[in-house]
């Protein structure tokens, strides 16, 4: 229907410009050539916008409104089924001198984030150096190794449940071979936290392709400029690769540190439905936010708890990125 | 004269080479069969009887291989239907990723317009902001919204853009000569045009790269499902695995035999298109390193 209008209109517009073929129309033609750059540029401007257009619409409606409005629960009583109150910093108050859970979390989180970021992190940059030698099938080796970090999920836990398991698990089957009594792991409060760390160290791969590329990054003639010097194997590496690949190393660090702030999942999968394990030690942050959140219906309380993550993980990057400056080497001298 | 081969500095440097590398061959052996050992533990133990898992001293394969675990596992719950959900859930998010990231990357990468930079830096550090923080106030948007025990929670989101895939698809498009944009420009294509027929089939590899990423993020998607799917009948298959978990307990034949079938379609897109894989982490590698 539209476009059989259109073209009736088009229609007597070619008349009319046919009967009077004044200095009108080419008063008009000249405006328009006028025109010509500027509203190329203009069409230029909204095809932008448009293509821009579904991002800004999630941007607003799925992140700036839903922060605005956590940012508001979070001084208010939220919890569902009454009214929503303002309670100034009630909540905030709350999770510092009465909930001793919050502290229980925190304590948890720092925990697996101090013990985790640099076993993993040292432990990709050590496989990559392995994966980074030429000798045969190693296309194979790189394979295999980065196999664990493609799978994840549910699946992923229960395997490790079992791998875990204090009798009929494999890694207590191993250590047995080895004279070592293995301990309880999932069961036992000392040694929860260390078996999600083992758990995530076997998905060590991901990380480690990224160490590989920038591994074969680095300039060949330096190292043959380092032999004619008579450096060492060990030499080599902590002269040359480290210092060269340490921006991909402060990439993973301050990556993974966010990322390890936020573990939830695991704890939640391999706990009775997320109760925080034995004596709540995989209690995570999330977890009792989570908790807080859907089980007690807290929706303002668990607010600011997301809030005071949110600072903390943020207090913790400007850290790094203010501690980066010092050790972390930029080919050419230009600060990225 | 002598060949270079001959020269006594040489056959020492190059035996020292051979031992070198027959090191890290034996290194890397050994740290594969621990990689591996897991993958071929789950196997074994969904393949044994309940008694030969309890067994002490433990044996490695099965007697018999009990195939019947998988068609039981399967068949204890509704896995079928909870892996069809899965698989219309995962179609749509792929379809959505792949199409409206590409869209906007196009938008950020070849197209000049006010405020563009500025734009771009709110892009990325979106990156920073910690999942859960939005998780109680998106809750609500949908449970207003009335979608809660839907799945348009799952989807919809998918055709709004992700920050991560945006960044990723932007890099790639870059490449893009301008030249050849312009070109298509003079012979009358809109920037639709050049977007869906010049820019999509040349960055076919990333546009695939997209793909598999946000099909395992789908897959493997836990807390989504958690928070918005109540009703058993429309559980996806990681919910509907934590579910078995608390039917069947520590029957750890049942739980490793599904756990390998969910797991299975995962390790089989690995495996086919792993170049794909390796070429995401280079593009992320390349531009922040």
């Amino acid at each position: 229907m539209f476009i059989y209008e259109g073209g009736k209109k088009m229609d007597s517009v070619y008349v009319k410009s046919e009967n009077k073929k004044s200095s009108k129309a080419v008063k008009k033609q000249k405006m328009e050539k006028r025109h010509f750059i500027k509203s190329l540029r203009h069409r230029e401007e909204l095809a932008g916008y448009l293509f821009i257009a579904p991002w800004i619409i999630g941007f607003l409606f799925l992140m700036l409104g839903p922060l605005l409005f956590s940012l508001y629960a979070s001084f208010t009583n939220y919890n569902i089924t009454s009214q929503m109150k303002f309670v100034g910093f009630e909540n905030y108050k709350r999770m510092f001198t009465f909930d001793e859970l919050f502290w229980t979390s925190l304590w948890n989180t720092l925990y697996y984030v101090v013990f985790s970021v640099p076993i993993t992190t040292a432990g990709a940059i050590l496989l990559a150096v392995f994966l980074n030698q030429r000798v045969p099938g190693i296309k194979w080796y790189r394979t295999l190794f980065y196999l664990p970090a493609v799978l994840s999920g549910v699946g992923v836990y229960l395997l490790w449940m079992q791998l875990l398991s204090p009798s009929t698990g494999l890694v207590n089957i191993a250590l047995s071979w080895f004279g070592i009594e293995g301990p309880a792991w999932l069961y036992s409060p000392e040694w929860t936290k260390p078996a999600l760390i083992l758990m995530k160290l076997w998905s060590v791969g991901g990380g480690m392709l990224l160490y590989l590329a920038s591994l074969q990054g680095v300039p060949k003639t330096m190292y043959e400029a380092a032999e004619i010097d008579g450096a060492g194997t060990f030499q080599k590496f902590f002269k040359i690769t480290l210092p060269m690949i340490t921006p991909v190393i402060f990439f993973d660090i301050v990556t993974s540190l966010i990322g390890g702030f936020q573990i939830f999942q695991e704890a939640y999968v391999m706990t009775e439905n997320g109760d925080g394990g034995p004596v709540n030690s995989l209690l995570f942050y999330n977890l009792h936010m989570w908790n807080n959140a859907f089980e007690m219906f807290n929706m303002g309380y668990a607010s600011s708890m997301a809030w005071m993550l949110f600072v903390i993980v943020m207090l913790l990057t400007v850290i790094n990125l203010k501690i980066g400056k010092k050790w972390v080497y930029y080919e050419g001298g230009d600060q990225k | 004269m002598r060949n270079v081969a001959e020269t006594p500095l040489f056959q020492k440097r190059s035996f020292r080479l051979k031992c070198k590398k027959i090191l890290v061959s034996i290194i890397l052996l050994t740290g594969s069969l621990v990689i591996l050992s897991p993958i071929l533990w789950m196997l074994s133990t969904s393949l044994k009887t309940p008694g030969e898992i309890a067994q002490f001293p433990p044996t490695f394969l099965p007697e018999k291989f009990q195939w019947k675990n998988y068609i039981e596992a399967w068949n204890t719950a509704p896995f079928t239907r909870w892996a069809l959900n899965t698989t219309f859930i995962t179609f749509f998010v792929v379809i959505g990723n792949v199409l409206v990231n590409s869209f906007v990357a196009y938008g950020f990468a070849k197209i000049r317009f006010r405020g563009k930079n500025v734009l771009f830096i709110i892009v990325l550090s979106t990156m920073l902001i910690p999942g859960f923080v939005l998780l109680i106030p998106q809750y609500m948007l949908f449970s207003n919204l009335g979608w809660v025990n839907t799945y348009l929670p799952l989807i919809v989101p998918a055709f709004l853009g992700n920050a991560f895939y945006i960044f990723l698809l932007r890099q790639f498009f870059m490449t893009l000569p301008n030249e050849m944009i312009e070109a298509a420009k003079i012979d009358g294509a809109n920037h639709f045009q050049i977007w869906w027929k010049i820019a999509m089939p040349l960055m076919k590899p990333a546009v695939i790269t997209i793909a598999i990423l946000s099909f395992n993020g789908a897959w493997n998607d836990f807390l989504g499902p958690l928070l918005y799917i109540n009703d058993e009948k429309l559980y996806t298959l990681q919910i509907g695995l934590q579910t078995f978990k608390g039917t069947v307990q520590t029957q750890w034949h049942y739980l490793m035999a599904a756990s390998v079938l969910v797991l299975l379609p995962v390790v089989l897109i690995f495996f086919f298109f792993q170049r794909y894989f390796i070429e995401g982490s280079n593009i992320t590698s390349g531009t922040k390193g």
